[in-house]
């Protein structure tokens, strides 16, 4: 007993080596750990500058199209005497470009050659032709001098990505076609310009005209469809649940289940859209409203799941001040409840729909995977999605479709970064503090 | 109680009983409440006065598995009866919580929510006065005048509560209980809503529990003592503070424990 009192008496020596060396110790461990967090960060950032810049570079060349000029005689024999519509209509404008290419190129004899011409021009340039003399029907029987959209070879010469080396045959320019490149560009008859066509045109089988306007379009009513089924429906649901359900085994057996649900993958939820909307249903394949619902029935549980916690944030003191001043459960839920849980379920929401707008697996069982050379203007046209799109333009085998699909995924960002900042932009407006 | 006494009684309660599931809260309480006087509720934590009150204005129903036998009447009409609603109960009996808890929406908003969800006033100038005339009643409009459309939440912590209570009157009830409203505030705080309360007296029945008996003896003319869910004692106030006729009564207001 005694000396444990005198054992207490002694002061710590702090100064003692050993205790220097403990601290000099945990000092390290914490400047360790510090560093090792650090490093993790500047890792994870690295690869995210990486990727992001990888897919910039890449996509840049895309937002750049190729022009080449050509100056073209619209030989009034091919519109007939009268002019009219249905003959500037009927007119054959490849014609028009074939004789502008062969005056240009008189070196070209042989059929081969002359083919080669041809692929000079895009096939987008007959529509600019045809749209020209519709505008101005006086320019029939005149020359006019047109930049023409060019050819994906014009495209990639352009952008000097045009292998000029290497074995012929097995390289995407002939000598010959190199030549005349070389001759147009060097008489200033190519020229670089911005892109429109990439903003406002479906997808195509022509690399240098295909566009991302068709896919976009889809994944924008995709998403109508699917903010319209699953929102609602999972608003009441998680009010129901929170606010009104009896507790009891059912509702405990709902609530596994939609927790279940979040995790299913996503594919199941392609088979039961198959099966359910267009089985059963029979309604349009690849069409919007069915990747819509489907997608529904993928963002419900999220969105349930996000509100029903939002709900929960809310303080129950809120609920009872109304309930005390004579308020139904109904509208304390509705006046007092909603408002304040709102922006959490907002946020919910909108990280539902951007998982949602990512999604593949279940859209290819839907149909929504191919070949769409139509933007959409109804919910039952067959339409792709921004992401079915990256995935179809990726396997592509034409150089160009590579750019296209770098940019594709740039706009696929652009709309997430645009939904996540509405997100967090809801979240700030509307949080509420008690 | 004599004769006379009888017509100002507002509320009654007639061997009441609550249980939390199997658990007994509240074990065969029989108490009448004046329509003119301050009846404070006392004792020690978990005693089960806060579920007793909650039982007069039937806020329990919103907990799962509390179940009340017994009479509870207001005005000799029985509050869990099949006739009485329970929307009308709760505007006729008002509450004040432990915890201030305005509406995150202006103070105007706080105060004409009552009203105008029972519907009792419809234009902009009848709300308009009723919004003063509480605010008024509750000692706050000088206060707040002149931001009426400031958050409710962004009031002090006895401004809060004050707003609660102004609340609480705008739907012109005829009980109001409070349920510990000075525990989450300051000494000066609480003595305005003291003296609030001695404002109020003869104008609502009031109903307060509190954990402070310096409380109950200045603001309340009757005080029940709780403990372990029975009512022990209850009576004149002076009385039970001055000469409890129970032997648990006198250890808790001794201090001997709780």
């Amino acid at each position: 007993m005694i000396e444990d009192h005198q054992t207490q008496q002694v002061p710590t020596n702090w100064r003692d080596a050993a205790m220097q060396q403990r601290i000099k110790k945990r000092y390290a461990a914490e400047k360790r750990f510090r560093l090792f967090g650090f490093t993790t960060v500047i890792f994870a950032l690295g690869f995210l500058v990486f990727l992001i810049g990888d897919v910039v570079l890449k996509a840049f060349p895309a937002f750049t199209a190729a022009e080449i000029q050509l100056s073209v005689t619209f030989d009034s024999t091919a519109f007939g005497l009268a002019r009219t519509r249905a003959d500037i209509d009927a007119a054959e404008y490849g014609a028009f470009i074939k004789a502008g290419l062969a005056k240009r190129f008189p070196e070209a004899q042989n059929r081969t050659t002359k083919r080669e011409l041809r692929e000079l021009v895009s096939e987008d340039a007959e529509r600019v032709l045809k749209a020209a003399v519709e505008a101005n029907p006086d320019l029939i029987g005149k020359t006019k001098v047109f930049w023409l959209p060019g050819s994906d070879i014009v495209e990639l010469y352009v952008k000097n990505q045009l292998n000029a080396k290497g074995v012929v045959g097995e390289r995407l320019a002939s000598d010959t076609m190199l030549a005349r490149l070389n001759s147009a560009q060097s008489n200033g008859e190519l020229r670089k310009t911005f892109n429109t066509r990439f903003f406002s045109a479906p997808d195509s089988k022509h690399a240098e005209l295909a566009g991302i306007a068709g896919s976009a379009k889809g994944s924008l009513l995709t998403l109508f469809v699917t903010l319209l089924a699953a929102f609602p429906l999972a608003i009441f649901t998680a009010i129901y649940l929170e606010q009104f359900a009896p507790k009891n085994h059912l509702t405990d057996f709902i609530e596994v289940n939609i927790n279940n649900l979040a995790a299913v993958p996503s594919v199941i939820y392609g088979l039961l859209g198959a099966s359910v909307y267009l089985g059963f249903m029979e309604m349009h394949r690849s069409a919007s409203l069915v990747g819509g619902l489907t997608l529904a029935l993928m963002t419900m549980p999220t969105i349930v799941i996000a509100s029903r916690a939002a709900i929960k944030a809310v303080p129950p003191s809120i609920r009872d001040g109304a309930v005390a001043l004579g308020a139904s459960p109904l509208q304390a839920v509705f006046h007092h409840v909603l408002p304040s849980a709102m922006p959490g379920m907002l946020t919910g929401t909108i990280i539902g729909m951007s998982r949602a707008l990512g999604e593949t697996a279940p859209l290819l069982l839907i149909g929504m995977v191919g070949f769409f050379g139509d933007i959409p203007s109804s919910f039952n046209d067959g339409t792709a999605v921004l992401p079915v799109q990256i995935y179809i333009w990726a396997s592509a085998t034409e150089r160009l479709f590579a750019q296209k699909t770098s940019a594709a995924i740039l706009v696929l960002l652009l709309f997430l970064i645009i939904m996540n900042a509405t997100a967090i932009y809801f979240r700030n407006r509307f949080e509420k503090r008690w | 109680m004599n004769k006379q006494d009888v017509s100002a009684v507002k509320m009654t309660a007639l061997n009441c009983n609550v249980y939390y599931n199997e658990k007994q809260a509240i074990k065969d309480v029989t108490i009448d409440i004046r329509a003119d006087e301050v009846t404070a509720f006392i004792g020690p934590s978990g005693c089960g006065k806060s579920t007793f009150l909650r039982c007069l204005n039937r806020m329990n129903d919103t907990i799962a598995g509390c179940r009340v036998t017994g009479d509870i009447k207001l005005d000799g009409e029985d509050i869990y009866g099949k006739a009485m609603d329970v929307v009308q109960l709760r505007a006729r009996v008002g509450m004040v919580f432990q915890k201030p808890n305005p509406f995150p929406k202006s103070i105007y908003e706080n105060i004409a929510y009552g009203p105008r969800i029972h519907g009792l006033i419809s234009n902009k100038t009848g709300l308009d006065e009723v919004v003063k005339n509480s605010l008024q009643k509750a000692g706050l409009w000088e206060e707040v005048k002149d931001r009426l459309n400031e958050s409710g939440t962004a009031l002090s912590g006895g401004q809060q509560q004050r707003l609660c209570i102004a609340r609480a009157i705008a739907v012109n009830p005829e009980v109001i209980l409070m349920d510990e409203p000075c525990s989450a505030l300051d000494p000066i705080a609480t003595a305005k809503i003291e003296e609030l309360i001695e404002e109020l007296r003869g104008r609502y029945a009031i109903v307060i529990v509190t954990h402070n008996m310096q409380q109950a003896a200045r603001v309340s003319q009757k005080t029940a003592f709780f403990h372990l869910g029975s009512m022990v004692e209850y009576g004149a106030t002076t009385d039970i503070f001055t000469n409890p006729r129970k032997e648990r009564t006198k250890d808790y207001i001794t201090g001997r424990y709780g």
